[in-house]
């Protein structure tokens, strides 16, 4: 269960995040849904502990990520912008070496990281080094990566960036598998349609803050829209009317 | 502990996988030096060699007034030329460069000799052509030679022994053994070896910070639940171990390349034995650990790897500066320079090649101190990876 409390942070004199509150809980897909530059990767770069928030809390399954973020790390499998795979280093050899970081005991790491590669549906290129791999194909082994560990919270920034339909579709089953198994994924994404696909809760982020928390129904009855992308749309107005003109 | 030595073997096995690393840590810096060095040497001395046994082209101007003069001359292997016509020409032709030296006799050259009055020889030269300088010196030195002769033959037929115009008898001794006049031209060698140690961490540096960044892995790695001290020391370790590798092949090479020196004729034997490639590389080691947390720590402020390819290349240079002042200013090795890391392996090395015995309170001070310096950077290193503004 991942808790984020009242959350800041500014990058110089820039504000990226004012405030944002939420909550995802297990068993639950929770998408963070915002346009460019709202603060989605802001907030979840604080969840994984790379960034320290200027004033707020957030907590994974309680653990604050501030002040004990060690452990707080120990409990997330993330996904973040890039990819960033090691070229020189095979599929197999790049989930093995997270295995290892994840301080997995040495005698289950080689099981592990089949199975996830089995999962994941790897096995074709699992052996090969990653250079030149496809942008599916490298999201895929990155997902692997952060999913090796079994981590109880899964954070995903903007995971279907880049790939092709069937390259979501799968992707899409997956996030569902983990859901089945009571984990909690957080996603975040700016494409309407693909968090209405999946997610039983949707936080719309805008101008660093929260315009509205609700299930999609919710979000359709509260913007008194149809369509999601025009609810969409309505949400962002009611916090950052500018950034709703362009988006 | 764990969290070091998998990024450690990692990096190692990520790096032996690129062709970019390999061939600057196995390649480059370890057959660059020892191979620049030889081919120096060899041609330095075959040049040095070859002018003292070849011949001397010396055009002469009026070499008809001087016949005894010009034998003299031929016997010393210097090959009589026909000279410009005129003195003037002369000048001029010396001065644009046609020729190195000219000499003139004039017509009266015989004359005077014979009535011992001293008779003018003309020797013209541009003192400002270094390249003439040789030459010129090894005309007047015959010259002068012949007239000594002359004066002792003259001392002679008057009965006077020859030795009364040497009331001095000036004789220097050379206290220098074979192996210290080496130390003098392989003084620069300590760099060659600091050199080519440090391009074999060098893009393991880079990768593991810039490169990291720039691909997008770094963000991921942070994410993982180790402490991120833990991941710069794994990665200047990986440096570290390139970089030994690299001196290792370094000091090979260049013990081979030795054999293929002609420095005998120098008058040099260094000790580079075995033995002595093995102590050379026990001394220069301790440096791995200042040149890879050096680079890490240049290269984590920089963006990209160009950029930090930019300003890696700096380090390069920066451990000849102790180097150079030293060898300019003449100092000796005292306890209190072996606190200077690439200065007491500099110091050091060219004490080994001098073959004299190692004094083990400069060798521990000189360890000791690198190791202090580099553990110093280490640890700056790993207080800029908790910055979150490492990221960029």
């Amino acid at each position: 269960m991942i808790r984020v409390d009242n959350l800041h942070k500014s990058f110089g004199g820039v504000k990226a995040v004012k405030g944002v509150s939420f909550t995802a809980d297990d068993g639950k897909i929770t998408g963070l849904l915002g346009p460019n530059g709202a603060g989605k990767s802001t907030t979840l770069r604080v969840l994984y502990t790379v960034l320290t928030p200027d004033s707020g809390t957030a907590t994974i399954d309680g653990v604050d990520v501030v002040t004990d973020h060690q452990a707080a790390r120990a409990r997330i499998g993330s996904l973040p912008h890039d990819a960033g795979l090691y070229p020189h280093l095979t599929a197999r050899e790049n989930i093995a070496y997270y295995a290892k970081l994840y301080d997995m005991p040495g005698d289950t790491i080689d099981g592990a990281v089949q199975k996830v590669i089995d999962q994941l549906d790897i096995k074709d290129f699992a052996d090969r080094r990653t250079k030149g791999f496809s942008q599916g194909q490298q999201t895929k082994v990155a997902l692997a990566r952060s999913l090796v560990h079994e981590p109880q919270n899964v954070l995903l920034d903007e995971p279907s960036n880049g790939l092709d339909v069937m390259a979501t579709r799968s992707l899409r089953e997956r996030i569902r598998e983990l859901k089945n198994a009571g984990k909690c994924v957080l996603f975040s994404s700016h494409v309407m349609q693909e968090v209405a696909a999946l997610c039983d809760e949707i936080v719309i982020i805008a101008a660093g803050q929260v315009a509205l928390h609700d299930t999609i129904d919710g979000i359709r009855n509260a913007t008194d829209c149809e369509d999601l992308e025009d609810a969409f749309v309505k949400a962002i107005e009611m916090v950052d009317p500018i950034a709703a003109q362009t988006a | 502990m764990k969290t070091i030595i998998t990024v450690f073997m990692k990096e190692v096995v990520d790096n032996f996988r690129d062709r970019r690393t390999l061939m600057s840590a196995l390649l480059m810096g370890p057959l660059f030096g020892p191979i620049l060095f030889a081919f120096i040497i060899n041609l330095s001395v075959k040049q040095s060699l070859s002018n003292a046994n070849e011949s001397l082209d010396l055009p002469v101007i009026g070499s008809e007034h001087a016949p005894n003069l010009m034998s003299y001359l031929e016997s010393n292997n210097i090959v009589i030329v026909e000279g410009p016509e005129s003195r003037s020409a002369a000048i001029d032709s010396v001065a644009n460069g046609e020729h190195d030296v000219v000499v003139v006799i004039p017509e009266t050259f015989g004359e005077n000799l014979a009535n011992m009055v001293p008779a003018t020889i003309e020797v013209i030269t541009d003192q400002a052509n270094t390249q003439a300088e040789r030459e010129t010196r090894r005309a007047t030195r015959a010259l002068r030679s012949y007239g000594q002769e002359l004066a002792a033959m003259r001392l002679t037929m008057r009965g006077v022994g020859p030795t009364i115009m040497r009331p001095l008898n000036v004789d220097e001794v050379d206290v220098s053994t074979p192996s210290g006049r080496s130390a003098i031209l392989l003084g620069m060698l300590s760099y060659f070896f600091i050199f080519a140690l440090l391009t074999g961490g060098m893009n393991l540096a880079i990768d593991s910070t810039a490169g990291e960044r720039e691909r997008g892995s770094l963000e991921p790695l942070l994410c993982l639940p180790v402490k991120r001290d833990h991941l710069i020391y794994g990665k200047i370790l990986a440096a570290c171990l390139f970089m030994a590798i690299s001196l290792s092949l370094s000091l090979t090479c260049f013990h081979f390349t030795l054999k293929f020196m002609p420095l005998q004729e120098l008058g040099m034997t260094p000790n580079f034995g075995p033995s002595a490639v093995i102590i050379a590389f026990l001394l220069l080691v301790p440096f791995a650990l200042v040149g890879a947390s050096l680079m890490t720590l240049v290269a984590s402020f920089t963006k990209s790897f160009k950029e930090a390819q930019t300003w890696v290349s700096v380090v390069l240079l920066a451990p000849t500066m102790p180097i150079l002042v030293v060898s300019i200013l003449m100092v000796r090795p005292s306890t209190l320079l072996m606190f200077i890391p690439s200065l007491s392996q500099h110091l050091l090395l060219v004490g080994l090649i001098k073959n004299e015995p190692l004094n083990m309170l400069h060798v521990a001070v000189s360890v000791g101190g690198t190791l202090i310096v580099g553990a110093l950077l280490t640890w700056v290193c790993a207080r800029l990876y908790r910055r979150e503004g490492l990221l960029g």
